[in-house]
């Protein structure tokens, strides 16, 4: 990890957890409208959707945590982020503030964490009630399709 | 990289296209004059620019080539083909050298001293021998007289430096001649003035030029420079059009053309929306500026699209070149004759056709055409033919090949595909010759006996066939023995716009490219089409012909065929050579869509080609034509082969049946009813197996009981035995018989009933009383007790979670019966704890209470649940793959195999 000393993300709730996003990776904060579902796609993702005229992939954070799927009436947000030319939104349930952390407070995720989740997450900081875990999001929009499809 | 060093290298490729192309044409005819000069211009400039930029090599070689090239220019020498392999062959250094320039930015290290002491031996007017051809006799008109070799040509070289000034000058000069034109008299007389100003200028410096040369050849400077006036003026005409040419042409950088294009579709999506929101308001203010928006949209997005547009001979530029290289290894005469090379098609495209198409010429050049002694002796010239054509067809492009060789030989195709296996005698006996034909496209297929180093790597025609519909295109294939073969290639426009066909399944929308849609029919109640089921493989009938048919809603919910009535449209479909019917419920719209590619993960969803967003601003998918044909090429094919079978004649009347008459067991013909057969199949004797007193035969990884319809099990020892294959209940079994006669339409009357067992009764067919099989009993027969099941090659884990010890004892063995590894779990608990010690299962079958609390204690959430329970219907299914009533066997096995599929998929 790098000698940076705080760390800034951007707070959201998937499926009753607290996690953080580091602000710089996100380009957005969105509503999701209008989800397109495809068919035969991979359970993880939600669908397309039109932002201002580009495509949007929507993955769905709580399936990729395997987390119990969204009921229809839940709110719903989306992080929207680039990779390459492609734009993917990630669906999560809340998205809160924007918190700077210090570095020294981030710890590696515990060892007996399911191995799916450490694959997703670069840590977890302590804050004063609860834990906040940082989401590696662009593994989260990444994974091996081989197993996924 | 040095910039300047990037501008030289672009514009010096392009040259180097042009001499490639202008050398051969050349040297079919050495005394057209334009056509030398030309070359000699184009080899000049690139001299003088890498005099410039001090890329020694390269200017060490063209200085060479281009000396040779005076020569022929001035007449002292004439050019032959062993000169002209000569100067082709310094042109291919000079390109090697230049790829290493683009790669490093430097000249790589390297040694042409041969290849200049060939050119200057040539110069020189020594005959030489190049790669062991034989040396024609050189006509040597006149020994050169005192040639000056090197030390006067570095001269030469040196004044060139100076002379390169000049060299960039006249574009400059002549766009100043041209701006101070139109400054003072605008008008059409000026222009041509204007013109003629820009060729004079030209025509100086060739003249110049000229002189130059002949400095540096002083003893021919006498005849020489009473010709270069004449050549200045020769030079007048094609001087005039180049300097026009490279007064209206620019470069533009593709990524900018890109990015426009992106741009002005964002822009016609846009119009769309607004037309959407208009549509709706009656009166509105906004319609007159809209059609105003709408018109100049259009016309921008039809100026966007031409800058991308190229001419087709672009991509041929290579060709006339890569002939004649091939008629000289060959020892063949080829005449390459283009058509249509003006004709214009979307760049992107152009780029990816360039290698099929240079592939398969060299397939002519190599397999097509013959030897000069087999062509004569076959009574044909000794000039073989490729015909390259292009020309536009409904939004296509059509670029045909044809050469007038010895075509495809059926016979060796037919060797090789038994010999790859890539289909069974009896299959290719049913085909037609097309069919056979277009094998040469499949995967690993190649008939060239010999591998050459041109073609017949056996990687042949399969990749051109992926590259041409990878851009949405069609190859297709005709070819007559000893008259010729002809690939027809049809490919879009263009790739970023198409023209779209809106379909709705269910609540759904989806876009089919209209290039592959062929028709559209309508089907169901109220038309006269319906859509008929095979065995779960549905089909219409159209035009006398059976075409495969798959529900849209079925694919992509990867769902099984059932056997409801369907209605709504199928859209007659092409794709990978096969047609196919797509059953949508409903035709919308056809709308011009900006194909969007698929994000990473969803690009091996093989249906969709991209996503589109509407004019409504909603995202819908594209359909892929190819994937869905391979996606249902075995059903395609399979209902093919059995359809073919059953409906000999289509002509189905109400009141007549379709009987199938054959012959099991006695001489006189015994009949069964077509509609019952769900199969003809035809095994080879040597399958059929002897199982526990049965007689079974392996069938789609399953074990296919048989009876014979003679009564007794008599079946062939040896050769094929014809099988009726039937299904009833999920069940299959085969009724084998001696031979299959005929199909015939007849009102199945029967006039005697029987008493023997496996005959139904009599009835007259043909005016011959004929006995009418029993096929319920038959079945019966080959069923008792024959294994239903084959042993799966990998057993799933079931856990069966069921509190009711009844049920538990009868659906376990159920399940194992059906070939499923069963836990069984009698409680909740016992399912935890099998949870938590980190077992692992494919599908959880139970009472759907139980498993919802497995769920909502966070159990068993990635895995397949099936509910069983005692009123199905009175459960959600939600969360569940399905959820079945306990008593449907049938159905809750297909929902367990379903469950397993998706969960081996997944």
């Amino acid at each position: 990890m790098s000698v940076q000393s705080s760390f800034e993300y951007v707070t959201v709730h998937i499926g009753g957890q607290l996690f953080g996003v580091e602000v710089d990776e996100i380009r957005e904060v969105f509503s999701p409208q209008d989800i397109t579902k495809v068919p035969r796609a991979p359970g993880e993702i939600a669908g397309l959707l039109n932002l201002r005229g580009r495509i949007v992939t929507a993955v769905d954070a709580r399936s990729r945590l395997n987390l119990p799927a969204r009921g229809a009436d839940e709110p719903v947000m989306a992080l929207g982020l680039e990779q390459g030319s492609e734009l993917f939104g990630v669906l999560v349930d809340e998205v809160g503030e924007v918190m700077r952390l210090k570095a020294d407070t981030l710890e590696a995720s515990p060892a007996h964490l399911d191995p799916h989740w450490r694959a997703l997450l670069k840590g977890v900081h302590r804050l004063e009630k609860n834990l906040l875990a940082v989401l590696d999001i662009r593994a989260l929009i990444n994974w091996d399709n081989k197993l996924a499809a | 990289m040095d910039e300047l060093i990037g501008e030289f290298l672009a514009e010096t490729f392009e040259s180097l296209d042009v001499i490639d192309v202008e050398l051969v044409k050349f040297e079919s005819d050495p005394t057209n004059r334009a056509t030398l000069d030309n070359i000699f211009r184009l080899l000049h400039t690139i001299k003088g620019t890498c005099g410039f930029l001090e890329l020694t090599r390269l200017e060490a070689i063209a200085h060479a080539g281009e000396t040779l090239l005076g020569k022929f220019r001035d007449g002292d020498l004439v050019a032959d083909s062993n000169a002209v392999t000569v100067v082709l062959k310094s042109l291919d250094q000079i390109k090697a050298i230049l790829e290493g320039l683009e790669q490093t930015g430097s000249e790589p290290q390297g040694d042409d001293t041969a290849l200049i002491a060939e050119l200057e031996a040539l110069a020189e007017g020594k005959a030489v021998e190049v790669e062991a051809a034989a040396p024609a006799p050189e006509p040597e008109p006149e020994p050169e007289p005192e040639h000056e070799p090197a030390p006067t040509a570095e001269a030469g070289d040196s004044a060139f430096d100076a002379d390169l000034g000049r060299e960039l000058r006249p574009g400059e000069v002549s766009l100043a001649d041209l701006e101070a034109a139109f400054m003072n008299t605008p008008g059409p007389e000026d222009e041509a003035e204007a013109d003629v100003d820009t060729a004079e200028a030209d025509a100086d410096v060739e003249a110049e030029d000229d002189a130059e040369e002949i400095a540096a050849e002083a003893p021919a400077a006498a005849p020489a420079a009473a010709e270069a006036p004449a050549a200045a003026a020769n030079a007048d005409a094609p001087a005039a059009t180049g300097g026009a040419r490279t007064q209206s042409t620019i470069r533009v950088n593709v990524d900018v053309l890109e990015n426009l294009m992106t741009t002005v579709s964002e822009l016609v999506l846009a119009r769309n929306q607004m037309h959407q929101i208009v549509r709706g308001a009656e009166d509105s203010a906004l319609k007159t500026p809209l059609q105003r928006l709408s018109s100049v949209t259009a016309e921008l997005q039809d100026g966007v699209m031409k800058t991308r547009m190229q001419p087709v001979g672009d991509a041929w530029k290579k060709l006339p070149r890569i002939v004649r290289d091939a008629s000289q290894d060959l020892g063949k005469k080829i005449n390459l004759i283009q058509e249509g090379e003006d004709t214009e098609l979307d760049r992107q495209v152009l780029e990816l056709i360039k290698d099929p198409l240079t592939h398969m010429i060299r397939n002519s050049c190599d397999h097509g055409l013959e030897t000069p002694d087999v062509r004569v002796a076959n009574g044909k010239p000794e000039l073989g033919t490729i015909r390259l054509s292009a020309y536009h067809e409904g939004g296509a492009i059509i670029i045909k090949i044809a050469d007038d060789g010895r075509g495809l030989d059926p016979e060796k195709i037919r060797a090789k595909i038994l010999e790859k296996g890539l289909a069974t005698p009896d299959e290719l006996a049913g085909m037609s010759e097309q069919q056979i034909q277009r094998f040469v496209f499949a995967a690993g297929f190649s008939t060239a006996a010999q591998v050459t180093n041109l073609s017949g790597r056996g990687v042949g025609m399969d990749v051109v066939r992926t590259n041409i519909e990878q851009i949405g295109g069609q190859i297709d294939l005709h070819s007559e023995v000893n008259k010729g073969a002809t690939f027809t290639i049809k490919i879009p426009l263009t790739l970023a716009i198409v023209s779209a066909l809106i379909v709705k399944v269910g609540e759904e929308r989806f876009a089919a490219p209209q290039l592959s849609v062929r028709e559209l029919v309508r089907v169901g109640p109220g038309s006269s089409i319906e859509v008929e089921t095979l065995n779960g493989a549905r089909m219409i009938r159209l035009r006398d012909r059976l075409l495969p048919v798959i529900a849209l809603n079925e694919v992509l919910n990867q769902t099984l065929g059932g056997t409801e009535e369907m209605s709504g449209y199928v859209i007659v479909l092409e794709a990978a050579g096969r047609k196919v019917g797509l059953v949508v419920d409903d035709v919308l719209d056809t709308e011009e869509i900006v194909v969007k590619p698929l994000s990473g993960p969803l690009r091996n969803v093989s249906v969709f080609s991209g996503a589109t967003i509407l004019g409504d601003g909603s995202v819908i998918m594209i359909l892929d034509p190819n994937g869905l044909a391979s996606e249902t090429a075995m059903e395609a094919e399979e209902v093919k082969e059995s359809a073919a079978a059953a409906a000999e004649s289509d002509e189905a009347l109400s009141a007549r049946q379709r009987l199938l008459l054959v012959r099991a067991g006695g001489e006189e013909p015994k009949a069964v009813p077509v509609s019952l057969i769900t199969r003809l199949e035809d095994f080879d004797a040597k399958t059929i197996e002897k199982v526990d007193e049965r007689y079974v035969v392996q069938y789609r990884g399953r074990l296919l009981p048989l009876a014979h319809a003679g009564g007794y099990d008599t079946f062939q020892d040896s050769g094929r035995q014809p099988v009726l294959v039937f299904a009833e209940d999920g069940r299959s079994a085969g009724v084998a018989v001696d031979e299959i006669l005929d199909v015939v339409e007849e009102t199945l009357d029967l006039e005697m009933g029987s008493e023997r067992p496996g005959v139904i009764g009599s009835a007259v067919i043909k005016g011959k009383a004929t006995e009418v099989l029993d096929i319920a009993w038959h079945m019966e027969r080959a069923w008792s007790g024959a294994p239903q099941r084959a042993e799966k090659s990998e057993r799933n884990a079931v856990l069966l979670v069921e509190a009711d010890a009844f049920s538990r004892r009868m659906l376990a063995p159920l399940l194992a019966a059906a070939g499923y590894d069963v836990t069984v779990a009698g409680g909740l608990h016992e399912a935890r704890d099998a949870a938590q010690m980190g077992a692992e299962y494919d599908v959880v079958v139970g009472d759907p209470g139980a498993l919802n609390r497995l769920g909502e204690e966070g159990f068993f959430l990635n895995i397949p649940r099936l509910g069983v329970g005692e009123n199905a219907y009175s459960h959600s299914s939600e969360g569940f793959v399905a959820v079945m009533d306990r008593a449907d066997r049938g159905g809750l096995i297909a929902a367990l195999d379903k469950a397993a599929r998706t969960r081996a998929a997944a």
